[in-house]
């Protein structure tokens, strides 16, 4: 949560920020902004009924994703929970295949067997887009296994929410990781409440949820989310950490997301002020902060801060349009892609009976 | 042929897999340093060190997990559950994870992944280590499972396993472990066994027995007595794989005596042959001269007692006095 924000430091002045150019800034922008304009379109057609399931909103914790997760190269690798449409986006996935997923359709990203909650591109080293809770973040330690054993220099971003730092698995996956040495960053994206239960009220903790990760003897840090400069420095310095010295870390960001739970949290409302959400919205905004960062550093003018938001949002509108106009599944494809053997049609795909209708 | 034990032949099997392809790992708690704790991998931390051969703390879930995040990016982990009756601690990575990754993603990823251990009642070690989940995660799409009973099959379906891309569980037995067996030898080639074929271990004409695992032994056991104290000449069908499920081979035997008694170890509710006993009245109900009977654990958790353990799984005596009811 907020109080837990560090007194800020100026991280422009760090290396992996000092050689930014103004196009990446830009870019960090256009990201967040293509993130926020994706979630609203999708919104407004979840509350018409358009898809189905839930919708988790990453509204407000753009600079996370943006921010991280613009750090990887090529041996890096992300796997994260179900709020995850701006890891998806972050990580390169287009809007056109992420909103027929959320639709439902065939043209989504998983053919629509996934839904929102299940956003996956393997040829972008993006993993999913995960339902349970810290049910990934082994996942993420195996990733991390994957890019050790073949003796690649990578790493892997495990993201997880303050709800899933109390789950068993969470706490094997850091003894593995610590054990094994592991190329593996876990990134708790604290927005302050699991579902509708606050922080204080869910964890037991000393100072702050990431110091867990000393009883393991591993790294960790503490980070304002609201600052993209030192989501990227501090993040950064525990890549290296994992992609030099194969060690992993534990980073909490400080975030804070505007709607509930889920878009079905009838809650939302209720367990938290509105005086505290309309704080952070005019106070803490990442994407306010960051542009009138830009503002200030002369990278843009409003305009043109304006003329790309512009943009993200016309992207985010034409695809709902090329969602809806995208066919459904058909009621056959439903057997596909349970076996790969099955699929690929091999000898043992076609051997004995794996599928058991009449 | 040579023979060897059931043990050793999955052993061989792990070996050549280990010597074929560089992705494959073995991993599992005490399987490395302390050569397994039923000796399945003896000596193979010796011979190919601590990256293909891996020791894991007491961490079931973390572990599976890890291993099929692993086998999502390509790496073959072969992870062993020291005892199947430990899947309850690691049930989402076995059941979401493993098995609808590949759905959830459009067919994107995939999880080349065996998981293997012994899974059987009969060693007096009480309920929660005597579990026979091999219907259970049959009833999960995406999930592969096999359970050998023979020397040659248990090194012949793991081989296949491990080549397998999707993932294959495997129900291994701690009573057939010290069992020996014929084995092709090495040099005749590579000895595969696929999945979902079944293999008829006693031709009969009477009554057709269908088992998997040590069901099958005992029911060959039983066919002895029932051979030579009453002349019925009962035909055993050996499942081998679950699922994949060999109907074709549970069909033809049932036309061909038209009387069977399905031998399972697991529990009457939901277990395989409750499935199997469905398929056959589905297909092959006008073949039946008598109503399909049969032989699984009682229905209670296991008992500990070493004195009526035997009773409560199906024994060959239990297998007898089911095959009198339908002849």
């Amino acid at each position: 949560m907020i109080e837990n924000t560090p007194t800020s430091l100026d991280f422009s002045e760090s290396k992996i920020n000092q050689d930014l150019t103004p196009e990446d800034k830009i870019e960090f922008f256009r990201g967040m902004a293509r993130i926020r304009r994706f979630e609203q379109t999708a919104l407004k057609f979840y509350n018409k009924g358009m898809m189905g399931g839930f919708l988790h909103l990453y509204i407000g914790q753009e600079s996370v994703a943006a921010g991280t997760l613009g750090l990887c190269k090529e041996n890096d690798h992300a796997i994260t929970a179900y709020r995850c449409h701006g890891h998806a986006l972050s990580m390169g996935m287009d809007m056109n295949s992420c909103m027929a997923e959320l639709y439902g359709k065939a043209t989504g990203a998983a053919k629509g067997k996934g839904g929102s909650m299940h956003l996956f591109d393997p040829s972008k080293n993006f993993w999913g887009g995960h339902g349970i809770v810290a049910g990934q973040t082994p996942l993420g330690l195996g990733l991390a296994y994957g890019v050790k054993y073949q003796e690649l220099e990578g790493c892997c971003l495990c993201y997880l929410g303050d709800g899933a730092i109390n789950q068993g698995v969470f706490h094997e996956s850091l003894n593995l990781a610590a054990l094994f040495e592991l190329p593996v960053i876990y990134i708790i994206e604290n927005n302050g409440y699991s579902m509708g239960t606050s922080q204080s009220r869910s964890s037991s903790y000393k100072n702050c949820l990431a110091q867990r990760a000393e009883a393991y003897d591993m790294d960790w840090d503490l980070v304002n989310g609201e600052d993209l400069y030192e989501v990227r420095a501090k993040t950064h310095i525990a890549m290296e950490r994992a992609r030099k010295e194969s060690k992993p870390t534990v980073l909490e960001i400080a975030t804070y997301r505007y709607y509930g739970h889920s878009v079905a949290d009838a809650n939302a409302k209720k367990y938290r002020t509105p005086e505290e959400i309309e704080n952070y919205k005019t106070y803490h905004d990442p994407i306010r902060l960051w542009r009138r960062r830009l503002i200030e550093e002369g990278v843009f003018t409003d305009a043109e801060a304006d003329a790309i938001d512009k943009e993200a949002k016309v992207e985010a509108d034409q695809s709902a349009v090329f969602a809806e106009q995208s066919p459904p599944p058909t009621v056959e494809s439903i057997f596909d892609d349970v076996y790969w053997e099955t699929d690929n049609n091999t000898e043992a795909g076609n051997t004995g009976r794996h599928f058991f209708n009449d | 042929m040579r023979e060897i034990l059931y043990r050793h032949a999955i052993r061989e099997a792990l070996d050549e897999e280990l010597a074929r392809d560089e992705k494959v790992v073995v991993m599992g708690e005490e399987v490395a340093q302390y050569n397994g704790a039923y000796k399945v991998t003896e000596g193979l931390w010796d011979k190919w060190g601590s990256k293909r051969i891996v020791d894991t703390p007491i961490s079931e879930a973390g572990f599976i997990g890890m291993g099929i995040g692993a086998s999502m990016l390509g790496i073959r982990p072969v992870m062993e559950l020291m005892f199947w009756s430990f899947h309850s601690v690691a049930f989402d990575q076995l059941v979401n994870n493993a098995a609808c990754v590949r759905y959830m993603s459009g067919g994107l990823c995939n999880v080349p992944i065996v998981m293997r251990g012994p899974a059987n009642g009969g060693t007096a070690v009480g309920a929660t280590h005597s579990h026979c989940p091999e219907g259970l995660f049959a009833a999960f799409p995406g999930l592969k499972v096999c359970a050998p009973a023979t020397p040659a099959d248990a090194k012949g379906l793991m081989k296949t396993a491990i080549r397998d891309n999707d993932p294959v569980y495997i129900m291994e037995n701690t009573l057939l472990y010290g069992t020996s067996g014929p084995v092709p030898d090495p040099s005749e080639g590579d000895h595969l066994v696929p999945l979902g074929k079944a293999d008829i271990k006693r031709e009969g004409t009477d009554v057709s027995l269908i088992a998997h695992g040590r069901s099958v032994i005992r029911s060959l056991e039983a066919t002895e007595t029932l051979q030579s104290e009453h002349g019925i000449n009962c035909e055993v069908l050996d499942l081998r794989s679950i699922r994949p499920l060999d109907q074709q081979a549970i069909l033809d035997t049932v036309m061909k005596t038209n009387r069977v008694v399905l031998v399972d170890e697991s529990k009457p509710f939901s277990g395989v042959s409750a499935t199997v006993a469905t398929l056959i009245q589905e297909h092959a109900f006008d073949y039946l001269d008598a109503p399909v009977k049969r032989v699984c654990a009682l229905d209670a958790p296991a008992i500990y007692s070493p004195f009526v353990e035997d009773e409560q799984l199906p024994n060959p005596r239990r297998i007898i006095e089911q095959v009198l009811t339908v002849v």
